[in-house]
């Protein structure tokens, strides 16, 4: 049982794999870089069964773990697809966890980062939000925002609101991918579409799971940028021999590798942690290490390729611009750092190796 | 797709049991006084120790019963070490014993050697040193020139090793000599023996280190026979059986955690509600860990496999051995404190001041971080 399931996910990772390898192109990226939402790409990820990935069969998913569907986020993410995949993926399960419908189209969550709260109170049969959440992944174009809102007693709940209904002021981040300020004044939902929020979510849960999300996508955004650099410095040729030849470029490339190593240790760790108890701190761990990691990576990349990796033409920008906007969000590796430095002065020096190892 | 990877891995009931037994032995001894956490590391030499942990079972743990080992999994022993390391245990006398010279007489040594040498280390009653630097031969190990000659019933050795740490106070250690001229193929004729140091022929002779301890030496051979079965690996094989024990020499959790003590007493002096700066930087010092600690696991699973992670053991040397540079360095940016040498009530100043002094061997020892950049470079296919 347990080789079959390993089977069916090493399959439909060498499934994702060949779909966004043959289907991301230069191109494509380019222009949703512009604006132009990628239908096409979009229809044949969603007809892959990708963003239901987390959902069980029963309610029309594919049923993956979480832990092979973050596999395939960080997979998705060596591709730079420039669609909201991931917290699609992230949104759909949520909502069907706690006890919604799979919903047709792209989704997103909010709030996004350690600081907005959306409220919520009840309105005649339904309910109604106020609050705004800023730099909201496609918040602007996603068909659905699953919210996370707080009661005036501190429980938390799951909204699901349609596109139109929160005012949405476009934004950026540094790869061109939209993070919206969506603000929710007194935007009503009826009662069908709010539910208790699992526990997964409730508290700081939405922080945690796209701290989670953001770790993964960077692990495979710098397996991208050094196949690219490593790939290049065998093929450049200076002074007569490939740069890669050379000691300077040889211990450049030594550093960035053992950044990215470290990084997808902690974020392997994060997602075996995925769900239970030690999850906070397994994503605390990885997101700062991975932070910091995906800085060092992309500046040795663009050193490897000098002039030309610091071109429109040449691919490697769409990839180091996400690593220099991911890490910022869902709360930066200093955020990240912070909290765990916290945590561990709290309880002083002897605790901190009965944390380290668990026990 | 990089050259390498780390298998994930899950450490299984049986290590966490090992961990529960090392941890006891370390708490009773801590409650006896029999050392001081934060004035220790694996560079203390403390035979007494030593064979208090023999004599508990933690040495040459995985090793065959008939030759005093506890016939325990790589794993074992990964825990056994770091448990010992995090507790700041004086492990220094039995540790290359017990980390690579005792495998390496295990696995590639003559049955004498074995039944000669390996239950007295794993008694802890045994101490070994590492032979290969010359004065002219670092980091370009195959520029060896110690020759070894035969003779009847063994050879005779002439030469020097230098940077042999302990060889002053251990037993043995193995030497990589030359047992051919040396010849285009840099890496044939070398062959490595097992030497004791209390034989007429050899001779040591300290050298201080720049805090005026005694720790490493030169070690002279003069005529110095050697019997056919002190050899370890064939004839010429000296150059294989060097790469061999890297691993073991390189990958383990005293690659990170060498002043780990100072990292606690960092926390401790910090206090519990640190300023931002101070939780951000501590923080990130522990995050940089617990994914060293997860690598270094994951390496003595491949280990216990029968694999010989190279590549991923000079990484973890590499990026280990830099974080342990790191941690001095930060700490007295967080705290404000002038590291001094007689300051023996102030926990922190004493710890800081003793790891600034020994803090640039760490990046050396066990092979520069120049080399193992090299290595790692090579691993991903540059070159």
């Amino acid at each position: 049982m347990a080789n079959e399931q390993e089977s069916m996910s090493a399959i439909l990772l060498e499934q994702t794999d060949r779909l966004l390898g043959e289907q991301v192109t230069k191109e494509i990226i380019s222009k949703a870089e512009e604006g132009q939402w990628p239908e096409a790409l979009w229809k044949a990820v969603e007809e892959s069964g990708l963003t239901l990935a987390m959902v069980p069969e029963d309610a029309g998913g594919v049923g993956v773990e979480a832990a092979d569907a973050l596999r395939l986020v960080r997979r998705s993410a060596f591709h730079a697809v420039p669609l909201p995949m991931a917290e699609t993926l992230l949104a759909q399960s949520l909502w069907v966890s706690a006890g919604g419908e799979a919903v047709e189209g792209a989704m997103t969550l909010a709030p996004c980062n350690p600081v907005d709260r959306i409220g919520i109170a009840a309105d005649g049969n339904g309910f109604r939000l106020s609050g705004t959440a800023r730099r909201v992944p496609w918040g602007g174009k996603a068909g659905h925002v699953l919210v996370l809102a707080t009661d005036a007693k501190g429980a938390s709940h799951l909204a699901l609101v349609p596109q139109g209904k929160a005012k949405v002021s476009a934004r950026r981040n540094l790869a061109f991918e939209a993070r919206d300020t969506l603000v929710f004044d007194g935007v009503t939902v009826p009662a069908s579409a709010v539910r208790a929020a699992p526990e997964a979510v409730a508290g700081e849960g939405m922080l945690i799971l796209g701290a989670q999300v953001r770790t993964q996508q960077m692990i495979g955004a710098m397996e991208r940028c050094l196949d690219f650099a490593i790939a290049y410095a065998n093929e450049r040729v200076q002074f007569g021999r490939p740069i890669g030849k050379f000691q300077a470029v040889q211990h450049m490339l030594a550093v960035a590798a053992g950044h990215f190593a470290a990084a997808t240790a902690a974020a392997d760790a994060a997602i075996e942690a995925h769900g239970s108890r030690d999850a906070e701190l397994a994503v605390a761990v990885a997101k700062s290490r991975a932070g910091e990691a995906a800085g060092e990576v992309a500046a040795i990349s663009h050193q490897v390729f000098a002039a030309m990796g610091f071109t429109q033409e040449h691919p490697l920008h769409f990839s180091t611009r996400r690593l220099w906007s991911w890490r910022d969000e869902f709360g930066a590796d200093a955020f990240w750092q912070e909290r765990i430095g916290r945590l561990v002065c709290a309880n002083g020096g002897d605790s901190l190796w009965p944390l380290l190892t668990g026990t | 797709m990089l050259g390498f990877r780390f298998d994930s891995l899950q450490l299984p009931a049986h290590a966490e049991e090992t961990r529960k037994r090392v941890r006891a032995f370390l708490d009773k001894e801590r409650k006896a006084g029999t050392f001081v956490p934060h004035r220790c590391s694996w560079n203390t030499f403390d035979p007494e120790f030593s064979k208090r942990a023999g004599a508990a079972g933690f040495l040459g743990m995985t090793w065959p019963k008939k030759y005093g080992g506890h016939e325990l999994k790589m794993l074992d022993r990964f825990v056994m070490t770091e448990e010992m390391l995090a507790a700041g245990a004086p492990c220094g006398a039995h540790w290359i014993a017990d980390r690579q010279t005792g495998n390496q007489i295990l696995r590639h040594g003559s049955e004498r050697a074995r039944e000669l040498i390996l239950p007295k280390i794993a008694r802890g009653e045994c101490y070994t040193g590492i032979g290969m630097s010359e004065p002219n031969s670092g980091s370009d190990l195959a520029a060896v020139k110690t020759r070894a000659v035969k003779v009847d019933g063994g050879w005779k050795i002439n030469g020097s090793k230098i940077w042999t740490s302990n060889a002053h106070r251990a037993h043995y250690i193995i030497a990589l000599v030359r047992t051919e001229a040396a010849t285009e193929k840099r890496h044939e004729g070398m062959t490595q023996f097992i030497i004791d140091l209390k034989s007429p022929g050899v001779t040591v002779r300290p050298i201080r280190n720049m805090s005026g301890e005694e720790e490493f030496n030169e070690v002279f051979f003069q005529d110095y026979f050697v019997a056919d079965d002190m050899m370890v690996g064939g004839l010429g094989e000296g150059w294989n059986m060097v790469t061999g024990e890297l691993v073991f020499e390189r990958s383990g959790p005293d690659r990170f955690l060498s002043d780990y003590r100072l990292l606690t007493e960092l926390i401790d002096r910090v206090g519990k509600n640190p300023g931002e700066r101070q939780a951000v930087e501590i923080g990130r010092l522990v995050s940089h860990l617990s994914a060293l600690r997860r690598m270094s696991t994951s390496i003595a699973g491949m280990m216990e496999r029968g694999e010989n992670p190279l590549v991923q053991a000079a990484l973890v040397k590499d990026i280990g051995t830099s974080f342990e540079r790191e941690i001095p360095e930060i700490a007295r940016k967080l705290v404000a404190v002038e590291a001094s040498l007689d300051d023996p009530d102030d926990r922190f100043a004493e710890t800081l001041s003793a790891t600034m002094l020994y803090a640039p061997a760490f990046t050396l020892r066990g092979g520069t971080r120049e080399i193992l950049r090299g290595m790692i470079a090579r691993g991903l296919g540059l070159r």
